[in-house]
């Protein structure tokens, strides 16, 4: 195999936690499909922050204020280069990328959806991309259909045109799913969903930290990321709304610094982002994503994304010579992680064997329910990668799922 | 570290294998589903009981080795045992698996077999495995009409 001159090791360094020893054994983490870990650089940003500039943003006529409303919007403009978004104005912090969702479901959707509207999703959804639709759906009287997947795990789109009617209102998409690695053609989608006049929401959990995503380029109306799956901070994310949606959208959340003027009679609100920005934020962890979207740019998003294509083939490879493998997903073309099953040893137990080598990887339904009935498991083992893994980590996994097959079968 | 041989005795592993009392209860007076979201077990609880006494008692499902024997376990223990008797194995074992010992200290010797299951309180989060069959029950007895959540 040729591979790409990224070498590893010259990033792990930079994550302090890779250097942990578990039962004696260093860490070997395959699970940053759930959280990614962190570089110094951004937990240096978290600490200086604090250290130094710690005040709240966009009210104290102070130095200190100044300083920290600087590096909180210097933050939003980093990560609007950082998506493609063209505006900061259309860049929303949020907690996560559930915040983000649950804000478009309830501001654009309960706005919008009328008795007898259609919601189109995919059965790939992770729960975040799910419940806050039904929510809306139940109380305005929509209806949702789920787009099919393929026996490769790739979405039928064939069905998905089939599905779009003059009721669709709404198409929420993943661009890549955290259980099948599929990575979704988000731009066909839109292009598709625009036709038939329905906005797309796209969940950009596990693209945006792995891949260059452009949201101009694949013109979506709304897509939500995570700070934590971007060697970022909890506690932050983003929503990237197009303007004239946000425009007219009702606020989310009411409070402090959304607002234009509040007297008894009512409120008029500020302008963008911060309609959609009450209360103080997470000021650090967001100028931390900040330093978290330099660090990933620093690197190239295309550098990592190519090695962890690398990774992810030749995991695919490998993980595919165990005994009684299921593995789920397309075999190209995907996201660098890989779910997968044996019929004789349950997840859990597998991770548990696992753990007992050091290795993290994340066992259960990965907040997909709707996915697992559909693929006809209670649960699926997921091994998943960042840049900062290696091959040899990989030759770990696979040497101790060989052991536990022999324990358990 | 705890050994995974103190987590998955071999008691463990036949019964996981080969769980007894596997099947659904034609005759059953009782019935509960459990679901533990964390790691996706479920299980459905078939008792029949008759003055007091539980007569039969069988469940279906699918989980963990170790939810799936702590069921199969179970069954055979509380098969023939009058129902106030069950319900206080069930705070002896939850002492056990949690290593409660207000709850456990009565019970060390009575445990028999379940006492496989002990090496699990050094796993925390294997505990809900544990006792998702033994919540069940309890549900079942009781008429719950909500499905049992480890949650």
């Amino acid at each position: 195999m040729n591979r790409t001159a990224f070498d590893p090791h010259d990033v792990r360094g930079d994550f302090p936690i890779l250097s942990r020893r578990i039962h004696g054994t260093p860490l070997v983490y395959l699970d940053s499909a759930a959280t990614s870990q962190k570089p110094k650089r951004v937990l240096d940003t978290l600490a200086t922050f604090y250290e130094t500039s710690n005040a709240n943003v966009h009210r104290a006529i102070h130095h200190l204020g100044e300083e920290a409303t600087a590096a909180y919007e210097g933050a939003r403009e980093i990560l609007c280069r950082f998506i493609g978004a063209g505006d900061p104005t259309c860049c929303i912090f949020v907690k996560n990328t559930t915040e983000g969702l649950n804000l478009v479901a309830n501001s654009w959707g309960r706005s919008h959806l009328q008795p007898g509207d259609e919601i189109v999703l995919t059965e790939m959804e992770h729960h975040s991309n799910i419940v806050p639709w039904q929510l809306v759906a139940q109380e305005r009287g929509a209806k949702i259909r789920y787009v099919p997947i393929t026996s490769d795990g790739l979405l039928d789109m064939e069905a998905f045109a089939g599905l779009l009617t003059n009721r669709t209102r709404i198409v929420g998409v993943a661009h890549a799913s955290n259980v099948l690695g599929t990575i979704n053609p988000v731009a066909e989608i839109a292009r598709i969903a625009h036709d038939a006049g329905a906005i797309v929401v796209a969940d950009g959990a596990q693209s945006v930290p792995h891949m260059p995503v452009d949201v101009t380029t694949l013109d979506v109306d709304f897509m939500a990321f995570s700070s934590h799956k971007m060697c970022g901070p909890t506690g932050a994310g983003m929503l990237y709304g197009r303007k004239e949606l946000l425009e007219e959208m009702p606020p989310f959340l009411g409070g402090g610094d959304m607002i234009e003027r509040v007297s008894k009679e009512g409120t008029t609100f500020a302008k963008l982002p911060y309609k959609f920005e009450a209360g103080t934020p997470d000021i650090a962890e967001v100028v931390a994503m900040g330093a978290a979207a330099e660090y990933l740019s620093d690197l190239g998003l295309d550098v990592i994304h190519t090695y962890e294509t690398e990774l992810v083939d030749y995991a695919l490879e490998q993980i595919s010579t165990l005994e009684g493998v299921r593995i789920f997903g397309p075999r190209e073309g995907r996201a660098s992680l890989v779910s997968f099953s044996f019929e004789k040893i349950h997840p859990h137990d597998l991770s548990e064997f696992l753990n007992q080598d050091s290795i993290a990887v994340r066992a259960g339904h990965h907040c997909t329910h709707i996915l697992h009935d559909v693929l006809g498991v209670p649960a699926t083992t997921r091994a998943s990668f960042a840049f900062y893994n290696t091959f040899e980590e990989i030759d770990l996994l696979v040497r101790s799922c060989r052991k536990a097959i022999d324990f358990f079968s | 570290m705890s050994d995974l041989r103190e987590l998955y005795q071999e008691v463990i592993l036949d019964h996981s294998r080969n769980p007894r009392n596997f099947g659904r209860l034609e005759n059953a007076n009782h019935e509960a589903d459990g679901n533990n979201p964390l790691c996706g077990d479920q299980i459905t609880l078939f008792v029949r009981t008759e003055d007091g006494m539980v007569i039969d008692i069988s469940f279906e499902g699918s989980g963990c080795a170790i939810s799936t024997a702590s069921a199969s376990l179970m069954t055979e223990a509380l098969k023939g045992k009058s129902i106030e008797d069950a319900q206080e194995l069930f705070e002896q074992f939850h002492g056990m698996v949690t290593g409660d010992p207000m709850r456990e200290s009565q019970s060390a010797q009575s445990m028999g077999k379940l006492s496989v299951l002990a090496g699990v309180r050094e796993f925390p989060v294997r505990v809900k495995c544990a006792s998702l069959a033994w919540h069940t029950f309890k549900a079942a007895i009781e008429e719950a009409v909500e499905p049992v959540s480890t949650e």
